[in-house]
């Protein structure tokens, strides 16, 4: 059964070490609330973050780097935030970069008990060096690992109070895949809604991905 | 944009044909939807989640969870659908998108792209256009003929990282129009006003030359 908490209190599951999934095409179906709560978590250290980009300088994700609680950054664009780029070149974060759909489909992959796969993406290209390859179909393919981790912080418009989500438009992104491929799942929604209220056909996340829920806070600093 | 962004995308949009699946990149690539001839209606997916993208709404209208791959604010036409990027990137991926639209660093006499990274800088953001060069299935370059420098942007071998080791299929410039045949490329197309002894001062790539000016009248 889902519980319904506040984001300091969903944050408390967050361990040093831990990998942290977190959702959103740069700040948009980012879970601008509980990333908030990451800067005051006291235990979010060490981190391996995986998320597409790592927000905007000063923005979304971008708020954690100042605050060193970030080791190691999986992802696919950090090019449009400068202070990654300079945290990356001060030696103070890891980077794998990853393209985005191989990025997207390893966390697919994870979520879905399937250990690493197959690509043509970056095979014959600097990001496909070292990688394992395969020629299936007569074109090179790389091995790609699946992704999982510790908690995933994902962002929906709405939640039934069973934890079944729905999303918005194109903050959709990341999330849906994110909420099948970690142990703790904290979805930030709107609204929690009776069940039933989403109509099961309309139900994006069923539910028992999803353990946390918690209401986004209006107007928060992004 | 300039207008050499505007001729480069009429340009571009020339070749796209009725009822196809496109896939837009950042910057000269977006405007080719602005310049599509009478009559040739596509459907443009993004690789963020949405195929059915419509233009850009009014101030009023904007929604904040709306957004292409460019993260800038979209509309929504009849038809349209949202997915995952996992999802998005299957349609990518699985050859389901028919072209995508690319700019470009450097494209090599095999018409392989480099439009990923710069030598010496480092190596943080690739996002969709390594998935979009493996996966759709015809890759359309619109890029300026010659760098900011003045440097050729098509040469023999390209100093930047490729981004794929697959041709793509045409290369439009502002001044001409290059497809990749069996491995090599070949010009189709001068734009209007342009020269053969232009185009060939300031590229750096082998070329045969096969006009076809007759049929390439723009519309």
């Amino acid at each position: 059964m889902v519980s319904v908490s506040t984001a300091e209190a969903a944050l408390e599951l967050v361990k040093p070490g831990d990998t942290v999934m977190v959702g959103g095409f740069g700040l948009v179906g980012a879970p601008l609330t509980l990333i908030a709560a990451l800067l005051e978590a006291p235990g979010a250290r060490d981190l391996t973050v995986v998320s597409n980009n790592l927000g905007e300088p000063g923005r979304g994700l971008g708020r954690l780097l100042p605050t060193r609680r970030v080791r190691k950054a999986i992802g696919s664009y950090f090019t449009s935030n400068r202070e990654v780029v300079n945290a990356h070149l001060a030696g103070e974060i890891e980077v794998e970069l990853l393209p985005q759909g191989t990025l997207a489909e390893s966390i697919r992959a994870g979520g879905a008990g399937i250990g690493a796969f197959y690509v043509r993406t970056s095979a014959g290209t600097l990001l496909g060096e070292g990688k394992e390859e395969r020629v299936i179909d007569g074109e090179r393919h790389v091995l790609q690992y699946g992704l999982k981790a510790n908690v995933a912080l994902i962002r929906a418009q709405k939640a039934d109070r069973l934890g079944n989500l729905a999303y918005a438009r194109t903050a959709q992104n990341f999330n849906p895949d994110m909420a099948t491929a970690a142990k703790i799942v904290i979805a930030e929604v709107d609204e929690i809604v009776e069940v039933g209220e989403i109509a099961p056909e309309r139900v994006d996340t069923p539910h028992l991905f999803v353990d946390c829920l918690v209401l986004s806070q209006k107007g928060i600093n992004p | 944009m300039s207008s050499v962004s505007t001729v480069i995308a009429q340009r571009v949009a020339r070749h796209i044909h009725d009822g196809e699946i496109v896939n837009l990149g950042i910057g000269i690539p977006t405007l080719v939807a602005d310049h599509l001839p009478d009559g040739v209606d596509v459907v443009l997916q993004t690789e963020n989640g949405m195929l059915g993208v419509g233009p850009t709404p009014a101030e009023a209208d904007i929604d904040p969870n709306l957004v292409n791959a460019g993260k800038l604010p979209v509309s929504e036409l009849a038809g349209a659908s949202y997915f995952s990027s996992s999802a998005s990137f299957a349609m990518i991926r699985g050859g389901h998108v028919d072209v995508a639209i690319l700019g470009a660093l450097q494209l090599d006499e095999q018409g392989r792209i480099a439009n990923w990274s710069i030598p010496g800088k480092p190596i943080l953001g690739v996002g969709g256009a390594m998935d979009l060069l493996v996966g759709a299935r015809r890759v359309i370059v619109a890029t300026t003929h010659t760098a900011k420098d003045g440097a050729p942007k098509i040469v023999s071998s390209c100093d930047y990282p490729l981004s794929a080791d697959r041709s793509v299929d045409l290369i439009v410039t502002e001044h001409a129009t290059f497809a990749v045949r069996d491995g090599g490329l070949v010009l189709i197309d001068l734009a209007e006003g342009s020269t053969l002894e232009w185009v060939q001062e300031n590229t750096g790539a082998r070329y045969t030359v096969a006009l076809k000016q007759q049929t390439e009248v723009a519309r």
